[in-house]
């Protein structure tokens, strides 16, 4: 190691100043990963409690609340998981296809396909074993989902169409069929003023995690999430879909079949966001109808972002955007503050974490010596 | 600003405050009072439905006893479920109301099974027999202020053609359309109303785009039901039209445009349950009243309305005051000629029929589906 010390690197850097073992010196690279996000989210925090403080409120109130309402008790806690458990899968729908390079926005689109396909699927198999129902909408909503956002991919690639655009044009397409359907083909005639479907019966609801509120979806989310992760940086089709989306040609050049990769991908993108809205037919909501498009698409954009585009760290922003979510309620009622400050908060966040991305490999603190 | 306040001893202070704190109940509320919970769908200062709810809850705030907490912007979702739990575990919350008809099935329904205790009120809700019963679902006959609005509507405009910019052909919108147009044929049978939906509750866009086009067929009276009426008063007294408001009184948007309106009256039907409640008595599961329960209220009429119109106009409210006025009475053909009630039958408020309505009466262009 004392070869090393000369390097000029090293000698200014904080690194240096702490005299970091050779462990961080190897992990350093990874370090970087979680300490600068973390930094962000401090400094949002901080920015925040200015912001709150111009208010007249006290930051230190804020943050007190904030921990008790997100994660201060056990029920702010599966208030939280709950909230973070669509947003694991719909932001798995803009993190897989984000590896080949593409934005897609229009989670929340595959989300609605998928409610409504999972819901048509148990209106049609009535008097069948509740496992066999909810695993046919399980399919179904999956399916319905992967086609969709698969449509935006094949729009792209043998039509060049801008996927970001198409993806989020589909939105408003999913919600008119989700509105036609729920007032008019599938509308159960007893829904008088809230147009819905059918209910597809209490037999065939997904319960919750055993001695949690969380439901199923809480877990399903993880296990599609380190499945993504395995399949991304793990195999060799993930391999191949990370070459494609990191230089088109040079994959076409060593024979890669990129539209075959484009539309796997988002196949599975959107199968995971038709997952959430299955999820939330079977596990919450029991039928459908506009109650479906609650945003939790969208929210998981801006989760998909402050991960990384990387589908583990998807499962910890997810958790920390359902525990804002959770704590916002708190905010309102004990500090009087309006819901538009959670946006606030959020908002700032995503701005500070996109404003953090210069620093990485800046930090001479995580290169270790000789980096 | 001053941040003189947030020394370094103050944050150890304020540290060592959120350590104890943290280790005591977070229930605030003092034992004797009775915390109210209030869940909104959307912002609390929207002009429209969710205000006239806010302005309940704030007629709460006056009363002894009573803590009030409120939360905007709740989703349809589980988030409602888990605000009405935090209401109930962090705040001590004994009586809620979730205010959006969205929030009855199955999340409210849900935690009444659960809390069994706290009492659950619900604004436009079908309570029956089957459901829990610390679930109440209670509304008002609105179609009664609109019918009123519609009766100045019909004197006031010129053109002859009003306008109506609605959410979802459901039935309670359907029958506020009906009973405007209703009450304005009664002021001038010539008159006709162009009815626009634009799909759901809170789309200022459409909204807007709704108002102009009414107004560039050449309509001069413009109404609503939407959540936030803001946009289509705004912009339809931009444009020079009148407007007849709804949810609350808008007048203060459009002072030179505002004819009346139809309102809820929350601030007289809340504090009427809160002390039932607290005095320890049942609050109706099924609750529905109109005018003359003054669960709903006829806006003051604009300087601009004569006196021939406000004469009439209170002479029908006078009448549904009293109870002796049926707004839907035969007969009523829709706007396809199909006679809808037939001659004689007289379907008053709490007929369940008019729950269930699906057409539009003569004299309404648009269309259902």
């Amino acid at each position: 190691m004392k070869a090393d010390v000369g390097a000029p690197v090293a000698k200014t850097g904080i690194g240096e100043l702490l005299r970091l073992p050779p462990f961080s010196r190897k992990f350093g690279g990874a370090a970087e990963y979680v300490v600068i996000p973390a930094l962000a989210l401090a400094a949002s925090l901080i920015l925040f409690g200015i912001f709150v403080a111009l208010f007249g409120k006290n930051p230190i109130d804020l943050y007190f609340y904030m921990y008790q309402g997100a994660f201060g008790t056990w029920f702010s806690w599966q208030n939280t998981l709950t909230r973070a458990a669509p947003l694991i899968l719909t932001a798995l729908c803009t993190a897989l296809p984000a590896q080949l390079g593409m934005v897609i926005i229009g989670g929340e689109g595959a989300l609605l396909i998928g409610a409504l396909c999972s819901t048509s699927a148990a209106l049609a198999m009535p008097g069948t074993p509740p496992l066999a129902v909810d695993l046919a909408m399980a399919a179904a909503g999956m399916a319905g989902g992967g086609l969709w956002i698969m449509l935006a991919g094949a729009l792209r690639q043998y039509r060049g169409v801008n996927e970001t655009i198409s993806s989020l044009l589909l939105v408003y397409i999913a919600l008119a069929i989700l509105n036609y359907l729920v007032e008019g083909p599938m509308r159960d005639p007893a829904s008088l003023n809230k147009p819905s479907t059918r209910e597809i019966g209490a037999a065939n609801m997904i319960g919750n995690i055993p001695g949690t509120e969380v439901h199923w979806g809480f877990v399903f989310g993880i296990v599609a999430a380190l499945i993504s992760y395995i399949l991304i940086y793990h195999t060799v089709f993930g391999f191949a879909a990370r070459i494609a989306g990191g230089n088109i040609r040079a994959a076409k050049v060593v024979g890669l079949s990129v539209s075959k990769l484009i539309l796997i991908v988002c196949f599975l993108a959107g199968a995971a966001a038709g997952l959430a809205g299955m999820m939330e037919v079977a596990a919450v909501q029991g039928r459908a109808n506009a109650n479906l498009a609650a945003g939790y698409g969208f929210a998981g954009i801006l989760v998909a972002f402050l991960a990384r585009q990387n589908p583990l760290a998807v499962i910890p922003v997810a958790i920390l955007l359902g525990g804002i979510g959770a704590s916002g309620g708190l905010l309102q009622r004990r500090l009087g503050l309006p819901d538009a400050s959670v946006l606030v908060l959020q908002g700032v966040i995503f701005v500070m974490v996109l404003a953090s991305d210069t620093l990485y490999g800046r930090l001479s603190f995580f290169k270790g010596k000789g980096a | 600003m001053n941040f003189d306040h947030i020394s370094r001893r103050g944050v150890l202070k304020g540290t060592a405050a959120l350590t104890i704190g943290s280790a005591l109940p977070l229930r605030s509320a003092l034992a004797k009072d009775t915390t109210v919970g209030f869940i909104y769908v959307g912002s609390r200062d929207d002009y429209g439905y969710n205000q006239a709810h806010a302005a309940g809850a704030a007629a709460l705030k006056k009363m002894a006893g009573i803590k009030v907490v409120e939360e905007e912007k709740v989703p349809e979702t589980e988030a409602v479920e888990k605000t009405m739990e935090s209401m109930i575990n962090l705040d001590g919350a004994t009586l809620l109301f979730p205010t959006s008809f969205g929030y009855f099935n199955p999340h409210v329904l849900k935690m009444a099974v659960k809390y069994p205790k706290v009492r659950f009120e619900h604004c436009g809700g079908l309570w029956t027999e089957k459901d829990p019963k610390n679930v109440g679902s209670y509304f008002g006959y609105i179609d009664e202020a609109q019918h009123v609005s519609g009766v100045v509507a019909g004197h006031m405009t010129k053109s002859g053609k009003l306008g109506f910019v609605a959410a979802k052909p459901i039935p309670q919108v359907l029958r506020n359309i009906n009973a405007f147009t209703m009450g304005a044929k009664l002021a001038n049978p010539k008159v006709t109303l162009q009815v626009i939906f634009t799909g759901d509750w809170s789309m200022p866009v459409k909204e807007a785009e709704a108002t102009n086009s009414l107004i560039d067929q050449g309509v001069d009276v413009v109404t609503c039901h939407v959540d936030g009426p803001k946009t289509v008063v705004e912009n339809a007294a931009r444009r020079g039209a009148m407007v007849c408001g709804y949810h609350v009184n808008q007048a203060v948007l459009a002072p030179k445009a505002y004819l009346t309106g139809a309102e809820w009256n929350w601030e007289v039907l809340y504090p009427r349950f809160v002390k039932m409640f607290t005095a320890g008595e049942t609050i109706p599961n099924f609750y529905r009243g109109g005018l003359k329960e003054q669960l709903v209220k006829v806006s003051p009429y604009g300087a601009m309305v004569p006196e021939a119109a406000r004469k009439q106009a209170d002479e029908i409210k006078a009448g549904l005051t009293a109870g002796t006025y049926v707004i839907f009475k035969g007969p009523v053909t829709d706007n396809k000629g199909k006679t809808v009630i037939a001659s004689g039958v007289s379907r008053g408020q709490t007929d369940p029929e008019l729950e269930k309505m699906d057409y539009l009466v003569a004299g309404v262009i648009g269309a259902t589906s």
